[in-house]
């Protein structure tokens, strides 16, 4: 119940939000901040446990939706969800914090949009149905759509639409995938169902397989975003507003890399180890190329894109490694990018807001007139970058360390991406807060809203940084399909530096022997 | 003909009681909204008489009509739209001039038309339903008389229908010479191992002679053309009522004569039905008309719907009905939006007239936006689980090259969808304020809320009306 109720709270204060900016303009981004607030509450009560276990499941529901095919809103929560559901409802609420004072044209609608992309990630996090995950991957589009094509910069059409094509299309093969799934296990078994527990089941000849995965991989390699279906990436992110970019980059992507981990490999283990070759250089390619392409820009929220293409190929890469510490190191690290260049985004948001460009070379020397924004950029970058201490570092350490004990080769070229990561990262503090200063008209600096959002989201990375372990043993909880689709709960416990491998032609190993 | 066959046919004879008595009506008392009420109120009761006669179904009057499930649930659809263009055009015709009682006959006829053909199981009666449809169309087409791309409109539909009909009844000849027959029954007893050229040929022209009035590719020209010259009502009904009742007969005819036997029609099918949908969808990206937009549009859904058709098994039943059914509440809502929004002289056709209309006009603006979300097919609307059972009954019979085709297109398609959404959206232009839409009549008002919740029940609880669909579609006399 409480996790319909996740999703159900921001839809419900979704159209509260859109009606009540008719009583008053900063009603709306009010009920926002409270809805996610409640779903954040209730998500730290389930991560404490004062919510009983439900067998394997941390919670979970299920209702019959359709059921003359097999369809029920199933929803389940394991300690992968808990997680991504955490890092949702925490950037939702910076997300509403980033866009604060920059929407002043129909705020309802605004915030409308903005609850109903959370909750359509929210559902993605937790869905268990097949169908109910195709409906809450869609479902988060169209007002992601919106919130870039209404609410956002000079190319806004171009991007929205690119963004809206891209992604549908991707999602509208993995719908063929999901079909094709049903059918073979429908008629194989009798038991027409999308139920992820049934489906993980079926007995697939290898080539099938590999077809259906591409379905999957599909619409995933979009999200995440892999190497050549990336360029939807940087003109969505620059020209969202700045909640937009902060959902985009923390959360969107992260939808990508939970469908691989949560349905690609459990339901077709063979093919993906046949992928798993290409993905792990993709994943090199992408680390390098993002931040090639990185130097390349000039316009803020375009580098802090390219970065993201970046990092999400070191997330691909701990994926596929096929390993328990790359893996680890992968969500970790999706967890940290949220935190880190979602918060980047917000300070390029202020930045614009308050200076209406995003050209760095019309900045300089801002550190004089505003040292709390520099400040906090330059404590982002160095966490973007990798440094020690804060928790992205944690995450890529673990991912090249795990896939070097597998690939040596491409775990070397990933690692150069952090050399060329300190110097994009650093060169946008220096670019945007050195040099001379030149403005007459002084900008202001970070009020206390921005600024306490901006300490929260540090003492996050922080927290990551120092001590992992609770995120690790929410992550050590993941629930996953077995052989002959039962389903075990990992212990938290386990040694989490053995190796786990898939292997080719074997139905449904446990994926994680951890 | 006995008691049950008598009370079986009753929607159809009160359909065609309808036009007589409004016609009556007109002759002593000449009153626009007393002939708007005696159609709609006519409309209403014959959809009631569907559930008597559901009572008797299946039951055959004659050898040429058949009551039966699927009958019944593809005249309701039809009736409903009908009932609902009729009201939707009640606001926008008593904003014009003109002696404009005569539009409801029409439409009255129309229905009558495309509910006989729904009902059909002979060749006879095809053909007249068909040419009862097809007559009130051409008028209703160019009733506004006084505009020339109204005449021009329904002159070319009049040409090319009548060009339909004569392949069509070249077909019905050689389907007849093969089998000696005309009843569909008939033909499907006699077609097994039929495999003559003449039977197939036979075969192919009747689908030619449908696929004008579908307008799939190549048989698709007049589309934009007519829907640009009739007025928006009016294209609603050409679009739902005309081409769902031609695609009913279509689907109960070729499943009779199991067409899947015949290979080489199954592959020309197959290829009209993806150069419909690229046809449809590609040139619907350089309109910036509104109705020619949704003209290509439709012939890109007609594309999508012979996936359905194609596909076996009652999934394919079920499949079709659901998919005509939000289509046809998506059209509907499209054209009746296009209807609502637009001022008294004329209508409001170029995309950019609608721009920053969300302001003006939210819950209209609103319901336009779910719709085009609902024929693009994303989540909450009722076109969201139309394309999932479209693409369910394609992957059940392994077409994966239509399935396929399907899926691309439908991206393809999301852009000019989303150029009219943004357009809705977008703030007003600077220099002419945005014209508001006029006040909107009851009528109007209570057509596009029915619209809106039926979008929104279908896409968001399935399940009552997937039992509906699976109940009258279920078995095939």
């Amino acid at each position: 119940m409480i996790l319909a109720l996740l999703i159900a709270i921001p839809i419900a204060f979704g159209v509260l939000a859109w009606y009540s900016d008719r009583i008053n303009a900063s009603l709306p981004r009010r009920l926002s901040f409270l809805a996610m607030a409640i779903d954040l509450g209730l998500i730290v009560l389930l991560w404490a446990g004062a919510v009983p276990q439900e067998g394997v499941w941390i919670a979970e529901f299920k209702v019959n939706w359709v059921p003359q095919l097999g369809i029920s809103l199933h929803f389940a929560m394991d300690g992968l969800s808990l997680v991504f559901t955490a890092l949702t409802a925490a950037l939702g609420l910076a997300s509403i914090v980033a866009s604060w004072t920059e929407v002043k044209e129909r705020p309802g609608f605004f915030h409308f949009n903005l609850l109903w992309a959370l909750a359509g990630i929210m559902g993605t996090f937790l869905s268990m149905d097949l169908f109910v995950f195709y409906f809450f991957w869609e479902l988060m589009l169209f007002p992601m759509y919106f919130m870039i094509s209404v609410w956002g910069h000079r190319k806004r059409h171009y991007a929205s639409v690119k963004f809206f094509i891209f992604t549908q299309a991707g999602g509208l093969l993995m719908l063929v995938s999901i079909l094709a799934l049903y059918f073979i296990h429908g008629s194989s078994t009798g038991d027409y169902s999308f139920d992820f527990t049934d489906l993980s089941r079926t007995e697939l000849s290898p080539v099938v397989e590999v077809l259906l995965m591409l379905g999957f991989l599909a619409a995933f390699a979009v999200k995440l975003p892999i190497l050549p279906l990336h360029t939807w990436l940087p003109d969505a992110h620059t020209e969202a507003p700045a909640a937009g970019s902060v959902i985009l980059a923390g959360l969107l992507l992260k939808t990508g890399a939970y469908g691989f981990i949560r349905f690609m490999l459990p339901l077709f283990p063979g093919a993906s180890s046949l992928f798993a070759p290409l993905a792990l250089v993709l994943g090199a390619a992408a680390v390098i190329y993002g931040a090639l392409l990185a130097f390349a820009q000039r316009d803020i929220k375009r580098l802090v894109a390219y970065t993201s293409v970046s990092h999400m190929g070191f997330v691909l890469i701990g994926i596929f490694a096929f390993n328990g510490l790359a893996l680890n190191g992968a969500l970790m690290l999706a967890v940290c990018h949220g935190f880190a260049t979602g918060a980047l985004f917000m300070v390029a948001g202020w930045l614009q807001e308050r200076m209406d460009t995003r050209e760095m070379r019309l900045m300089g020397g801002l550190w004089a007139a505003a040292p709390m924004m520099g400040a906090a950029t330059l404590f982002f970058a160095l966490a973007s970058l990798g440094a020690p201490g804060l928790g992205n570092f944690v995450g890529e350490f673990l991912v090249l360390l795990g896939a070097f004990r597998a690939y040596e080769v491409v775990a070397s070229f990933a690692a150069t991406g952090l050399v060329l990561a300190a110097v994009y990262s650093l060169w946008i503090v220096q670019r945007v807060f050195h040099g001379p200063y030149e403005r007459k008209a002084g900008i202001k600096d970070l009020n206390g809203r921005e600024l306490s959002a901006m300490v929260v989201m540090a003492a996050i990375i922080i927290w990551l940084g120092v001590y992992p372990q609770p995120v690790l043993d929410q992550l050590g909880r993941m629930v996953l399909a077995e052989g002959n689709g039962q389903i075990t709960a990992q212990s938290p416990e386990d040694d989490v530096f053995s190796d786990f491998r898939i292997e080719p032609g074997i139905k449904h190993p446990g994926l994680l022997e951890i | 003909m006995s008691v049950p066959e008598l009370i079986a046919l009753l929607p159809l004879m009160l359909l065609a009681a309808c036009p007589v008595a409004l016609m009556l009506t007109i002759a002593f008392y000449r009153s626009h909204a007393l002939s708007a009420a005696v159609c709609s109120i006519g409309l209403g009761i014959s959809f009631v008489s569907l559930f008597i006669a559901s009572g008797f179904a299946p039951v055959f009057v004659t050898d040429l009509i058949l009551i039966d499930g699927y009958a019944l649930f593809y005249m309701g659809l039809i009736i409903a739209a009908a009932l609902l263009v009729s009201l939707m055009s009640f606001g926008c015709n008593m904003a014009r001039p003109g002696l404009r009682e005569e539009f409801y006959i029409l439409v009255l006829l129309a229905a009558l038309g495309a509910s006989g053909m729904a009902a059909s199981s002979h060749f006879a009666s095809f053909f007249l339903s068909l040419e009862t449809l097809s007559v009130s169309l051409y008028a209703l087409i160019a009733f506004e008389r006084k505009s020339v791309r109204g005449v021009e409109a329904g002159i070319k539909y009049l040409v090319l229908a009548g060009a339909s009909s004569a392949f069509l009844l070249f077909g019905m000849a050689l389907v007849y010479f093969q089998t000696g027959t005309m009843g569909f029954a008939g033909i499907a007893a006699r077609a097994g191992g039929v495999d003559s050229l003449a039977m197939t040929a036979g075969l192919a022209l009747i689908f030619a002679g449908a696929a004008f009035k579908l307008a799939l590719v190549p048989f698709h020209m007049w589309t934009p053309d007519v829907y640009e010259g009739a007025s928006s009502p009016v294209a609603a009904l050409v679009a739902t009522v005309s081409k769902g009742a031609v695609f009913a007969l279509l689907l109960r005819f070729f499943i009779l004569v199991d067409i899947y036997s015949y290979r080489p029609l199954f592959i020309l099918f197959a290829l009209i039905a993806v150069l419909s949908m690229f046809a449809g969808n590609l040139l619907a990206l350089f309109q910036d008309n509104i109705k020619r937009l949704l003209a290509y549009s439709s012939i890109a859904h007609m594309g999508y719907l012979l996936v359905a058709m194609l596909s076996s098994g009652s999934l394919a039943l079920t499949s079709a009905g659901y998919y005509l059914a939000a289509y046809f509440i998506s059209m509907l809502g499209a054209f009746g939006s296009v209807t609502v929004l637009s001022g008294r002289e004329n209508e409001r056709e170029m995309i950019g007239e609608y721009r920053g209309l969300a302001r003006t006009n939210p819950w209209l603006s609103g319901v336009f936006a779910g719709m085009l979300l609902s024929l693009a097919g994303i989540p909450l609307t009722a076109g969201f689980v139309g394309k999932f059972f479209l693409v369910a009954s394609g992957i059940g019979s392994a077409l994966w090259l239509l399935v396929i085709a399907l899926a691309v297109n439908s991206a393809i398609s999301i852009y000019y969808y989303l150029r009219i959404i943004a357009a809705l959206y977008a703030p007003a232009p600077v220099e002419g304020a945005v014209e508001a839409a006029p006040a909107i009549s009851l009528a109007g008002g209570a057509v596009m809320v029915f619209l809106a919740i039926s979008l929104l029940l279908l896409g968001l609880y399935p399940a009552p009306f997937i039992r509906v669909v699976q109940m009258t579609l279920g078995i095939l006399v």
